[in-house]
């Protein structure tokens, strides 16, 4: 599948394109498919986002996993600080990401 | 594109602004544009004979034009010395301190912000083409008779 | 150390006003992220992985016990509780809201401080000698020189828009401790034959994908005319660097393609325009600005004896201590390195606590290296126990300076947006590999650099065990490096070979630390053993 994500403008916080608007959840992700470039100019004009771009995804069933491990950390946080993540108090957050 | 803002009080240069090149090789114009590139230091046996330049800058962060201000100022340029091209708000003040005194930028900008970003800072640390006094000066009053 | 008069506040508040409508103006739409992007940068603000994230300015590694709180209070109120100290000197933050991000200027300007001059294509924030003023070995306090050009370099109009950023290091020392010649441009203090002060020059320095280490451009320059000598340098440089392709247009590259001697030509050239304009400060202003750089009220007839009675103390003060110019003074160094932890890491209780150590202890002033420790310069020898008993309070007594858990490593893919590979669990691993301090002392001074991606933030170039993290198809990958000095006997590190995976990496390590023991003479350094033996002698040890 294809994801559309960004950094909020205002906050700077990881968003990701659920099909109406930008979650903070990767789960919400929605295959974007061919729309990719036309929800992106759109949404960076309304300055909403910063920069939004399209990546490869794919659908498992722990949710949506971005193919590429950047993307991985952006959805989950810093690896370093597991406190400081979206998964605080899960295990296997560290190998969802690697 | 738009012609502000300007700060001389002579008349404009009403004719086309020629090449560097075409400038050193012919002699009938006063109008000359310099290019993001151009070695400007080139022009400076015929300033004498020229009116207006034009400094392009061909995107806001190629900050070659700045220097080439500079460079004419100090070899003794009076004329007008003109930012054509992507001249965006937040560099007018810089260009304003090394020498520049019109403007055409790409996309017009708004007076009011004009203003207030050439008023924005209180004082300057360092000389330049213009006459604002640096801060040590003003630290130093005595120095500033000699 | 210096404070602001109402001139220099001035500055600072109007910048904070600036950028305040700037960032309006871009949460307005006004903007795009094009426009805004060089802004922003101008105040040290970029978007990374997670979050913006501000560096924030420690002008040449100097800051006292108020301006730590207050970096500790933004830690608190805007981020997440800490920060992290950089290789120049700097400290950032992580988890920054652009919406903040004013507020939190203001905030900063209230202590004197700001994040001018820390990222963009700008003149940097000036790195020094973190022992400036105190070191036993400097000709003279070179900070002074480093506060006349940072408000010379301050806005300045031809070069705001420079081509890449140009980064200056400046020391007064034989001893190297500010990576002199990976620097675009840097000052070494130095007295001629006549016994004047002047400046020795380097130019053309920079890590990156393209490392060179600076040349000798000058072996004298009287310092009354370096900001005359500063501009001709970038004039020569922002007039003639290419400005079609990012990566080749720092400075070092002019200098490769035109070759030194041209170059050198060039500059002396326009220096000599440059002095027929007269722009360079007056004596008045330097010894004004000097005047805040006198030391500080030195006691006479102290003692230099050190307790003795504890031996994780005695440890600690062998190792963190360094030669102070005054008898009964030490200079003291805090590593941001405990083992397992993140390498400059801190958080604001932390902030707080040696804050408080250097109002008691070491007449209110601190210090950031480019290893991302923290120094405090003045401190009388028989306080150092008590602050030994601080610092264990705070967590910070770990006694590895120059050893090889001190490592330096740069945020990498944990955090920043251009990382190829993560740096900081590598870093974490090697430690905790050689946590046992008998063993880290055994094995002596071994500088361990790591990058996440070529731009070398984490200085691999200079380690001597240097570490770059690459993307090879989409998976972290590391190349060992060997043989880097960013000190006074400067060289650059060698790739050794094929690179390895996470728990790869750390095990060649250790093969390469093993073959150095194997083969190393009485008193050799690692660099040293590896200088004699050269890459051959390590290769089949690391790759079998």
């Amino acid at each position: 599948m294809i994801v559309l994500t960004g950094n909020d403008l205002k906050t700077g916080d990881v968003v990701w394109w659920d099909g109406a608007g930008w979650s903070a959840d990767v789960n919400t992700a929605v295959d974007v498919g061919q729309e990719a470039d036309t929800i992106a100019l759109r949404e960076d004009a309304a300055c909403r986002v910063n920069v939004p771009y399209a990546i490869k995804a794919e659908h498992t069933s722990d949710g949506v996993r971005p193919a590429h491990i950047k993307d991985r950390i952006r959805a989950l946080g810093p690896t370093v600080r597991m406190d400081l993540t979206r998964r605080p108090d899960d295990a296997g957050a560290q190998d969802w990401v690697i | 594109m738009g012609e502000y803002p300007r700060f001389r009080t002579d008349a404009a240069a009403d004719e086309p602004a020629v090449t560097l090149d075409a400038f050193l090789e012919q002699t009938n114009s006063a109008s000359v544009l310099i290019e993001a590139g151009d070695d400007v230091q080139r022009l400076l046996p015929m300033l004498d004979r020229v009116r207006l330049v034009e400094v392009d800058f061909p995107r806001f962060r190629d900050g070659r034009g700045f220097s080439t201000a500079r460079i004419l100022r100090e070899a003794g340029y009076t004329g007008e010395l003109k930012a054509v091209g992507d001249v965006l708000l937040d560099l007018v003040y810089f260009m304003r301190r090394c020498g520049f005194d019109s403007f055409a930028p790409n996309h017009p900008l708004d007076p009011q912000q004009v203003e207030a970003a050439l008023n924005r800072y209180p004082h300057v640390y360092q000389d330049a083409a213009d006459d604002a006094v640096p801060i040590w000066k003003l630290r130093h009053p005595q120095l500033r008779h000699e | 150390m210096y404070r602001y008069d109402r001139y220099d506040q001035e500055m600072v508040d109007a910048r904070v006003a600036e950028f305040r409508d700037q960032v309006q103006r871009r949460i307005d739409g006004q903007m795009t992220d094009d426009q805004f992007k060089p802004l922003r940068l101008k105040n040290g603000l970029y978007l990374q992985l997670h979050a913006y994230m501000l560096r924030v300015a420690i002008p040449y590694g100097t800051l006292d016990s108020r301006q730590m709180r207050m970096l500790a209070h933004i830690a608190r109120k805007y981020d997440r509780g800490y920060g992290h100290f950089t290789t120049r000197q700097n400290i950032q933050y992580n988890w920054i809201r652009l919406a903040d991000t004013p507020d939190i200027l203001a905030d900063l300007a209230t202590v004197e401080m700001h994040a001018i001059q820390t990222s963009g294509e700008s003149i940097r924030n000036i790195s020094a000698d973190q022992y400036a003023g105190a070191a036993a070995d400097e000709i003279m306090d070179p900070r002074p020189w480093a506060e006349l050009l940072r408000q010379a370099t301050t806005f300045h109009p031809e070069f705001s828009y420079l081509p890449r950023k140009f980064k200056i290091a400046l020391i007064a020392s034989a001893a190297d401790r500010a990576a002199l010649r990976w620097h675009d441009f840097a000052l070494r203090i130095v007295k001629n034959a006549e016994g004047e002060t002047g400046f020795q020059v380097y130019a053309g320095g920079g890590m990156g994908r393209t490392p060179f280490m600076a040349y000798e451009i000058r072996d004298f320059l009287p310092t009354q005319h370096i900001f005359s000598y500063v501009q001709a340098v970038l004039r020569v440089w922002n007039m003639h660097a290419r400005r079609d392709n990012i990566h080749k247009q720092r400075m070092k590259i002019l200098v490769h393609e035109l070759g030194q001697e041209e170059f050198t030509r060039q500059v002396e050239a326009e220096f000599q325009h440059m002095l027929t304009l007269d722009t360079d400060f007056p004596q008045v202003e330097y010894d004004r600005i000097a005047e805040y750089f006198t030391p500080p009220p030195f006691e006479a007839g102290l003692t230099d004896r050190i307790e003795q009675s504890e031996p994780g103390f005695v440890a600690w003060a062998d190792r963190q201590t360094a030669a102070h110019k005054m008898p009964g003074y030490a200079i003291v160094n805090i590593s941001l390195k405990p083992v397992g932890e993140i390498p400059g890491d801190i958080s604001a209780e932390q902030m707080e606590m040696i804050a408080d150590l250097a109002e008691r202890y070491s007449f209110d002033e601190l210090r950031a290296t480019h290893a991302q420790n923290l120094v405090l310069p003045h401190v009388r020898k028989q306080d150092l126990y008590a602050v030994w008993q601080g610092l264990v309070a705070a967590g910070l007594a770990d006694a590895n300076l120059d050893l090889v858990t001190d490592i330096i490593a740069c945020p990498g893919l944990d955090y920043c947006s251009l990382a190829n590979a993560r740096s900081i669990p590598v870093a974490q691993q090697i430690a905790e590999r050689f946590a046992d301090p008998e063993r880290q002392k055994d094995i002596g001074e071994l500088k361990i650099k790591i990058s996440g991606c070529i731009n070398a933030c984490g200085h691999h170039h200079a380690g001597q065990i240097g570490i770059l993290g690459v993307d090879r198809k989409g998976t972290e990958n590391y190349q060992l490096l060997l043989g880097g000095s960013g000190a006074e006997d400067a060289s650059q590190a060698k790739i050794t070979g094929p690179g390895f995976d996470e728990a790869g990496i750390v095990d060649a390590v250790e093969r390469t630390i093993e073959q150095y023991r194997t083969l190393r003479n009485p008193g050799e350094r690692f660099l040293d053993t590896y200088r004699r033996v050269g890459m051959e002698g390590f290769k089949e040890a690391i790759y079998g």
